[in-house]
């Protein structure tokens, strides 16, 4: 059964198997406001917990990505590269940015459920 | 310290506004439709832009008043015609920008519409140069609407009657329901529009009137995107202290009259960059891939040579992509000069280009 956790840089990690689909949270789409850029890790690379993994730009700022666990990244996702639009239209679903084959499945246990983020999310934003 | 609100303040929170704070005001930075949506909309329909926080500068006087102003602007006021505007600028001895500005010959003297970020600082300058010799009004009771977009003149007429008439940068006095009125055929985002000083108390009255007419209310942010595409000069980014109107190709908007006689503040060197050149120039700057290059990012030549500065940068909605613009050596500014943006650690090619990167559409006759 696949779980979806989330960060406190509002990510969103979906975890089948050892495999790991990141995106971010319609909220964090809601606070940048219309994105018009977004740049991904190379396939192949290593990103560590934490570390910068992507770039989101709105047409107002420039916002890093972060990946909310490590491991290797093993595919982008180029429709949000071709139509950053789409990041706003559905960035909880068909707008992932990258999936990770994931080194330490115990990482997950650092991460938020569904309930804990949106408590989180209305609290930071308020 | 005291954050400051339009007479607006309540029409942009009933709309759903998100409010930044911008030079001590509480702006709305866009609405609920989002700065690409508004910035289209301004584009294809009418945008409604609360610029209350610019300032509004009434000089009164007359001919004494034109010869003193023509020593601080580059501008032949003396052949202005009544109620007619220029663009110019508020210059050190060095040529120097203090200011951007629009100034209109007005039937008691001149009216001149000042950044919000600069009018105080302005008006204490102006007041030292003109010896407190003419009365000086920064102006508090009147709101600033800008109307901007192809469906402005038929909306704002509607609610205005006769403003249609007005030409391109010339403007007069209308009645709004008994109210007076001062309307400029002008604006700052390559669209056909107009700018609307009106006393604070009416303002929210003939916003919602044109709103009724189907106008929509813009942010900041759009405001930017737009003036951006449209190659116009934000201060405090493309412009400043340390840029002269040269520098900033901005000389079309200095009198050739003038310049032949030299007899304002910065004329020295003015007339020096004119006749030996700039070493370095404000230039349009396109991206060749999607990537946005903003303000502060470093240029490179091809032989990897840093060679200037991105002023200006963002995604433009009309133009499908990122837009820039920033000041380069003089010998790589020349159209389609390939060029590298430092984005993020690396290096990205574009290219020089011509401004505007969204062809303007003012009226230049009235439409009778």
């Amino acid at each position: 059964m696949s779980e979806v956790k989330y960060s406190k840089e509002h990510e969103w990690i979906k975890l089948e198997g050892d495999v790991a689909t990141i995106g971010i949270t319609k909220h964090a789409t809601e606070m940048l406001g219309d994105i018009v850029f977004a740049e991904l890790p190379e396939k192949g690379s290593n990103v560590e917990k934490d570390g910068t993994a992507g770039v989101v730009e709105s047409t107002k700022a420039a916002s890093d990505v972060y990946t909310p666990v490590s491991g290797e990244v093993v595919e982008t996702n180029q429709e949000i590269i071709d139509d950053p639009s789409k990041i706003n239209q559905d960035p909880e679903d068909s707008a992932w940015f990258f999936k990770l084959k994931i080194k330490d499945q115990s990482e997950m246990d650092t991460l938020m459920n569904k309930d804990d983020y949106d408590k989180f999310a209305k609290e930071t934003s308020a | 310290m005291n954050i400051k609100k339009t007479s607006l303040y309540q029409l942009h929170q009933e709309s759903n506004a998100k409010f930044v704070e911008f030079a001590g005001y509480q702006m709305p930075i866009q609405y609920s439709e989002g700065i690409v949506e508004e910035h289209k909309f301004t584009r294809n329909h009418s945008g409604i832009f609360d610029v209350s926080h610019m300032g509004q500068l009434f000089i009164y006087g007359g001919e004494d008043l034109i010869k003193d102003l023509e020593k601080i602007f580059p501008l032949d006021l003396k052949n202005l015609k009544l109620n007619h505007s220029k663009y110019s600028f508020l210059m050190d001895k060095d040529a120097g920008i203090h200011d951007d500005l629009i100034i209109t010959k007005t039937n008691e003297g001149f009216l001149i519409i000042l950044n919000a970020a600069c009018k105080d600082n302005d008006f204490k300058i102006l007041k030292e140069l003109l010896e407190e010799k003419h009365k000086m009004v920064l102006d508090e009771n009147r709101s600033l609407i800008a109307i901007q977009g192809p469906k402005s003149s038929q909306n704002l007429n509607d609610v205005v009657v006769g403003v249609k008439d007005l030409n391109f940068m010339s403007g007069n006095w209308f009645s709004f329901q008994d109210h007076k009125v001062y309307i400029t055929r002008s604006g700052y985002t390559g669209e056909d529009g107009f700018e609307i000083s009106i006393a604070n108390d009416f303002v929210d009255k003939l916003t919602r009137e044109l709103i009724n007419k189907g106008s929509k209310l813009i942010g900041l942010g759009a405001r930017d995107t737009l003036r951006l595409e449209a190659g116009l000069c934000l201060y405090g980014h493309d412009l400043d202290k340390d840029k002269t109107p040269v520098e900033a190709n901005l000389k079309w908007a200095i009198s050739k009259e003038r310049i032949s006689k030299g007899d304002f503040i910065g004329s020295d060197i003015i007339i020096k960059q004119l006749n030996n050149g700039v070493s370095k120039i404000r230039v349009g700057i396109k991206p060749e891939g999607r990537i946005i290059a903003r303000e502060k990012t470093k240029i490179f030549n091809q032989s990897d040579v840093h060679i200037g500065e991105i002023t200006s940068g963002t995604f433009g909605p009309s133009v499908n992509g990122p837009v820039a613009m920033g000041y380069i050596e003089n010998e790589f500014s020349k159209k389609d000069t390939k060029v590298f943006l430092e984005v993020r650690g690396k290096k990205h090619p574009a290219n020089i280009c011509g401004l505007p990167f969204y062809k303007k559409s003012y009226v230049k006759g009235a439409t009778k």
